[in-house]
C-alpha cells in the first residue's frame, strides 16, 4: 500500500484537498509515477462515492426549523436541560401564526451595525490561518507578472498586483482566500520579518476607511477602483498605512 | 471609523464542554430578548440546522434524540452567541450540537458507546486500501450506513464531518477539540475501519 517515499505520507491529505500548491504539485508528480500510490488513491475515491450515497444524509423533520425559532423566543422558566423534558408540538403548532407574525417583524429589523467588525475579525482570522497552516502563498512569486495571471479564471475578478520591493515591501506571492461569504485575494507582501496579507474584493458595501487593531494585529483597511482593500499584519500601524498608501499610488 | 478590538469570548463555549454541564449561568430569553440579537442568530446560525441535524442523527442513531439534541443545542447556542464574532458558524453550531450529544449521554448513563483509542497505533490491517475497494462503490446506501453506524463514535463522527458535512481538517479540529495531527491520523482509521467494515458486508452479501 504505502511505496515507502516520504511524499506519499501526504497522500490523504492530498486526496482530501489539504495540501498547498507546492505539495500538491510534488504529488501529482510523484502519483505519476508511482502506481502504489495511485492504486491507494483511486480506493480512497471508491470509499467516498460510496459514501456519497444521498441516502446517508439525515435530513431532519418538517417544521423542525420551525420549532427551533418558537423555543428560542419562548420565555425560559427553567433553565435545565430541555433534552428530556419534551416538547408541546402541538400547542407550538396552535401558535404557529402569531409566530410567523412576530418572526417577520424582527426580519424586517435593519442589520446589527457589527458588518464592518465582522469583516475584520474574519480578515484577522484568515491572516492568522494563512500564517498556521505554512499556508502563505499559492503561488510564490515575486514577480507581479506571475502573480497576477496565476488568479485569472480561479475568480471573477482580477486584482490589481503591485510590487513594492522599492518602497521596502517585497511582494512574496498571491493565495485565493475566502473571506464574507465569497474568494478574495489575498496578496502576500514582507517588511522584514513580518508578513503582511492584503485582501483584496469587489466591493458590496459602503464600508469606509479605518484602521485598528484586532486581537493584536493592525488592520488597515481601504476602497479603491471598486474593490474593497483590508490588510492585516503583525507589524506596527505607521508601515502598515505606509504600505497602504503606496498601494493606493 | 477606528475598529474596535472585540474583546475575546468570555463564556464561549467553556460551559457546554463540561460533561454533564447542563444548567446554564447566563440569564437568557424574556428579560431580555433582543430582537437584533435573535435575528442576527438566526441568519448566521439556523442556515447550517440542517448539518447539525445530520451530525447529531448520525451521532445518537435515533430519530427522536437528535432531534432533541438539535433543538437543546440551537438554545444553547443562542445563548452562548454573544461570544461569537463572526468566523465558521457552521463549525461553531456543530461543536455545540457535539457537546451537547455528549453531555446527554453522560446524563443517560450510556458514556459506554465510546471505546478507548490509541491514536499512536495504526490499525492498518483493519483496512489497508487495496484494488478491491473499486466495489465499494457498487454497495448500497443501506450498507454503507450501517456500516457507518457500526463505529465506534469517535471514528464515526470524523468521516460524517469530513464525508459529508464537507468540513477541512481545521474545522474538523475545532469541533472535536482535537489537534490537527490527531484528526488526520483518527481519520485515516476511521477509514480503515470502515472500509473493513463495508468489505465484511459485501462478502457477507445480501442479507
Amino acid at each position: 500500500m504505502s511505496c515507502g517515499d516520504p511524499v506519499s505520507r501526504h497522500l490523504e491529505a492530498y486526496f482530501d484537498g489539504e495540501l498547498d500548491l507546492v505539495r500538491s504539485l510534488e504529488m501529482e508528480r510523484h502519483l505519476s509515477e508511482c502506481e502504489a500510490c495511485s492504486a491507494t488513491l483511486r480506493s480512497h475515491r471508491a470509499l467516498r462515492s460510496a459514501l456519497a450515497h444521498p441516502s446517508l444524509y439525515h435530513e431532519g423533520p418538517n417544521g423542525l426549523e420551525s420549532r427551533v425559532r418558537t423555543e428560542l423566543r419562548k420565555p425560559s422558566k427553567d433553565t435545565k436541560s430541555v433534552a428530556r423534558v419534551g416538547w408541546r408540538w402541538r400547542a407550538i403548532a396552535a401558535s404557529l401564526p402569531v409566530i410567523a407574525t412576530v418572526a417577520w417583524a424582527l426580519v424586517a429589523i435593519p442589520r446589527a451595525p457589527s458588518d464592518e467588525q465582522l469583516v475584520s475579525q474574519e480578515v484577522v482570522s484568515a491572516h492568522v490561518r494563512s500564517l498556521m497552516a505554512e499556508h502563505l502563498t499559492d503561488v510564490a512569486s515575486s514577480d507581479r507578472h506571475t502573480v497576477k495571471p496565476w488568479f485569472n479564471g480561479k475568480l471573477d475578478f482580477s486584482p490589481e498586483v503591485k510590487d513594492l520591493a522599492g518602497d521596502g515591501y517585497p511582494l512574496v506571492g498571491g493565495r485565493l482566500d475566502y473571506i464574507g461569504g465569497r474568494g478574495a485575494v489575498a496578496l502576500v507582501y514582507r517588511r522584514g520579518n513580518h508578513p503582511i496579507n492584503v485582501f483584496i474584493w469587489p466591493e458590496t458595501d459602503a464600508g469606509g476607511d479605518g484602521e485598528g487593531s484586532v486581537r493584536g494585529y493592525n488592520v488597515v483597511r481601504w476602497r479603491r477602483a471598486g474593490m474593497r482593500y483590508w490588510a492585516v499584519s503583525d507589524l506596527n500601524l505607521p508601515e502598515l498605512r505606509e504600505l497602504a498608501r503606496d498601494l493606493q499610488r | 471609523m477606528r475598529l474596535r478590538a472585540v474583546r475575546p469570548n468570555p463564556a464561549g463555549l467553556a460551559i457546554v464542554h463540561e460533561p454533564g454541564s447542563a444548567t446554564l449561568r447566563r440569564p437568557r430569553a424574556e428579560e431580555s430578548l433582543d430582537p437584533i440579537e435573535l435575528e442576527r442568530f438566526e441568519r448566521t446560525v439556523l442556515p447550517h440546522m440542517r448539518a447539525a441535524y445530520n451530525l447529531a442523527r448520525w451521532l445518537a442513531r435515533s430519530d427522536h434524540d437528535a432531534e432533541d439534541v438539535v433543538q437543546e443545542a440551537c438554545l444553547r447556542a443562542f445563548r452562548f452567541f454573544g461570544g461569537f464574532r463572526g468566523g465558521d458558524a457552521k463549525a461553531w453550531l456543530l461543536t455545540i450540537v457535539r457537546n451537547t450529544s455528549y453531555s446527554a449521554w453522560h446524563r443517560v448513563g450510556t458514556a459506554g458507546t465510546t471505546v478507548p483509542l490509541d491514536e499512536d497505533t495504526p490499525d492498518v490491517e483493519d483496512g489497508a486500501p487495496g484494488p478491491e475497494d473499486l466495489l465499494l462503490q457498487k454497495a448500497s446506501g443501506q450498507e454503507v450506513r450501517e456500516a457507518l453506524d457500526a463505529l465506534p463514535v469517535e471514528f464515526r463522527e470524523v468521516v460524517v464531518l469530513r464525508e459529508l458535512e464537507g468540513l477541512s481538517y481545521k474545522e474538523i479540529a475545532e469541533v472535536t477539540q482535537l489537534p490537527i495531527g490527531t484528526v488526520m491520523s483518527r481519520l485515516a482509521r476511521a477509514r480503515a475501519r470502515l472500509r473493513r467494515e463495508l468489505r465484511e458486508r459485501l462478502q457477507r452479501g445480501p442479507s
